[in-house]
């Protein structure tokens, strides 16, 4: 409807170069993140992560091997090794001794160590210090290099996150226990607003323009309103906080979408299927888990997919009824929030945790993303 | 025992429940209560009939009166009382309001709320807007569009951590790793900027967190709105020689003006809630202060509740009008 004579080859670039500016721009922070998750913590810290794919100029700090490394040979102690990691491949433009002084030093030099002996580099990171004494301390010697570093990606981020059994980062507690939380938010409120829904459409019983005037209206009743409340009710009846405490909320914030959502729904069926089933003597119950269920299978599917992003995302709900003083309980968006104030410049910890969390979503997101627009019409054009 | 099996035992402790609450009361009413057989058949199922939908609504009604018409009831109360040590309350009056109106942090969270709420509504409807125009335009706008739409399904938090990256700092003398510095020193900048503490303007930075994950949902009702416009409209502005800009502003704004009011109100009601953002990022340090955020301050670390429900009052005294107009035109609908 757009082809105005004339004007569509000059205004077609146009609108492919705006839109491909637009979704860059959409894009770039997540693929920032992205990238930062599989490269090390020295590499994040010294490029932005726009050169990961590139070879890079950092600066490095390393360590030579420790004193207790050294051989003597004819009264000349000798500490020979190499500065990188073994996979690491570098190459060395300049090196010193000193954080003042950086690239005081070319690849070859010798330089003359402040507690005696000297120290060589070579381009490749190999050294060899050499004193006529033995050399004391504990720890090797500090050495700072600029280097360009070839591009290197490592799963090291992920497997330490999620393989390793110390497992410091908590998040795979955090995981399970936000799949915890997830699956039964998600499933009990489907439940009971599918009943709800079925007698709000096609039941006949005084009230029910007013019962669905007041879900319109709790569907933006604000959940910060509930919080004190409820917490002060979950703590006087024994729930305390804890899962259950946590699914009953969630269940009550989402009800109103629910209903709303699976109402409209099911008005739209046919009225035929529905009265013939009655005349043919099948029960309501009958009715609505043979008939009515089955076929708002989209709608169920589009609520489904919004209360468990929701739940899965949530950040409020959870530090309020769920997570307790011990943290044992702790969710992911909560975990990455206390990762945030602990590992605050850790970027490669901060970025594998939050990719951790995010990518389930994203693969429901991205598999069942006909059925998420369609609900988002639903409960909102409508 | 290892909590994925505590998790899955729960769940389907749960929903069994849920499943045999349905199917119990439905049989209790059709067997025993009011058994469709014996002399009185015909009264029993016109009785069963009248109850039934109320057994059908009670678990999602007590819900609903529970979690969320209630709080509105018990909020107000709270915020009238204090508590007494020891346990208790006692009335207060309009204590907690005017100890609320005299914090200088509570202002600061209501003019910040109020730069939100013009802010984040209008810049997601625009670019969505222009989004949903462009996108419908071109033979690979559905991939586009999927992927301005999935920060959609990314956590608050997780665009925090994207954001904060960002908006990452070095010192001047090292490589920037921040996107935003290395641009702004790439340009000339004189030396790199701590977005998140420059006050007034941290707040744009934490808004933009929200219409990046905004715009997704704008662009894709708006879209749908923009195909349902009748073409003989639009065709009959080309032929009377209708630039294309016309034809968008004039033509096409002016037909869906009733959805691009549904979005904004939709993304006003999410910016009136909008939490984790600031709390993740300044948790309202440097003046970035949001109602939602003061409102956890009060209630979780100065454990007052007497003022945090004051202020969740205050937040849904904004939220009322989009209530009422939301209500009212549902009752339209229905007519």
């Amino acid at each position: 409807m757009d082809n105005i004579a004339g004007t569509k080859s000059s205004l077609t670039w146009v609108v492919h170069i705006s839109v491909a500016l637009l979704v860059i721009l959409w894009l770039l922070p997540t693929i920032g993140l992205f990238v930062s998750s599989f490269r090390t913590a020295d590499q994040i810290a010294t490029s932005g992560w726009w050169k990961a794919l590139t070879a890079s100029e950092q600066n490095l700090t390393l360590r030579s091997a420790a004193p207790d490394t050294q051989v003597e040979t004819n009264g000349l102690f000798v500490i020979e090794g190499q500065l990188f990691d073994a996979a690491q491949e570098a190459e060395i433009s300049a090196w010193g001794i000193n954080s003042r002084a950086i690239d005081a030093f070319k690849p070859g030099d010798t330089a003359d160590l402040r507690k005696g002996g000297t120290i060589t580099v070579q381009t490749d990171g190999s050294y060899r210090m050499e004193n006529t004494e033995a050399f004391a301390g504990k720890r090797g010697q500090r050495v700072f290099v600029v280097a360009t570093v070839p591009p290197e990606l490592t799963f090291e981020n992920y497997r330490a996150m999620l393989f390793s059994d110390e497992n410091a980062t908590g998040m795979v507690k955090a995981f399970f226990n936000t799949l915890t939380v997830t699956i039964p938010a998600t499933v009990i409120p489907i439940l009971v607003a599918a009943f709800a829904a079925y007698a709000l459409a096609w039941m006949d019983f005084p009230g029910r323009a007013l019962l669905i005037a007041v879900i319109v209206g709790l569907l933006v009743v604000p959940l910060q309103l509930a919080l004190i409340p409820l917490l002060k009710l979950h703590l006087n009846i024994g729930i305390g906080k804890g899962y259950l405490g946590i699914w009953l909320a969630h269940t009550g914030f989402g009800l109103p979408l629910a209903i709303y959502l699976l109402r409209n729904y099911m008005v739209g069926l046919p009225r035929d299927i529905i009265e013939n089933a009655r005349v043919d003597g099948a029960t309501e119950y009958q009715i609505f888990t043979k008939i009515i269920l089955p076929l708002s299978f989209p709608a169920l599917a589009s609520f489904a997919i919004f209360q468990f992003l929701w739940t899965w995302n949530d950040l409020l709900v959870a530090k309020v009824f769920l997570i307790d003083a011990t943290g044992q309980t702790t969710v992911m968006t909560a975990q990455i929030v206390e990762l945030l104030g602990t590992y605050g410049g850790n970027w490669e910890v901060l970025a594998t945790a939050a990719f951790v969390s995010i990518s389930v979503p994203l693969i429901v997101f991205f598999t069942m993303q006909r059925y998420l627009v369609r609900g988002l019409l639903a409960g909102s054009v409508k | 025992m290892h909590p994925a099996l505590q998790g899955l035992m729960t769940i389907v402790i749960g929903v069994s429940a849920c499943i045999a609450y349905f199917a119990l009361s439905n049989q209790f009413l059709d067997k025993v209560l009011f058994p469709a057989r014996g002399p009185n058949a015909g009264r029993n199922i016109n009785r069963a009939n009248m109850i039934r939908p109320w057994l059908f609504l009670f678990p999602a009604l007590f819900a609903l009166g529970l979690y969320l018409a209630y709080p509105v009831y018990e909020t107000l109360r709270l915020s009238l009382t204090d508590r007494v040590p020891g346990g208790g309350y006692e009335w207060a009056g309009l204590d907690n309001y005017t100890q609320m109106i005299a914090e200088p942090k509570f202002w600061e969270a209501i003019r910040n709320n109020m730069l939100w709420l013009l802010i984040v509504p209008a810049l997601s409807t625009a670019f969505g807007l222009l989004a949903a125009q462009l996108t419908d335009r071109i033979g690979w706008g559905n991939i586009a569009k999927s992927l301005i739409f999935m920060p959609m399904a990314i956590s608050f938090v997780g665009a925090s951590v994207i954001w904060k990256l960002v908006y990452d700092t070095r010192p001047a003398d090292q490589d920037q790793i921040g996107i935003l510095n290395a641009i702004y020193m790439a340009l000339g900048g004189a030396e790199p900027q701590t977005w998140l503490t420059i006050p007034l303007w941290n707040n744009l930075f934490l808004m933009i967190v929200l219409v990046w994950i905004q715009t997704g949902f704008a662009m894709v009702i708006l879209s749908a709105a923009l195909r349902g416009i009748p073409e003989e409209t639009v065709e009959a502005a080309i032929v009377d020689g209708a630039s294309p800009l016309q034809i968008f502003f004039k033509i096409k704004v002016p037909q869906i003006k009733n959805t691009i009011l549904v979005v904004w109100t939709t993304i006003t009601i999410t910016v009136l809630k909008v939490f984790d953002i600031v709390f993740a990022m300044t948790n309202g340090q440097w003046e970035t202060q949001v109602l939602a955020n003061y409102m956890f301050d009060k209630l979780f670390r100065a454990n007052d509740w007497g003022v945090g429900s004051a202020s969740a009052m205050v937040i849904m005294l904004l939220v009322a009008p989009i209530l009422v107009w939301n209500v009212r035109n549902a009752r339209n609908e229905m007519r």
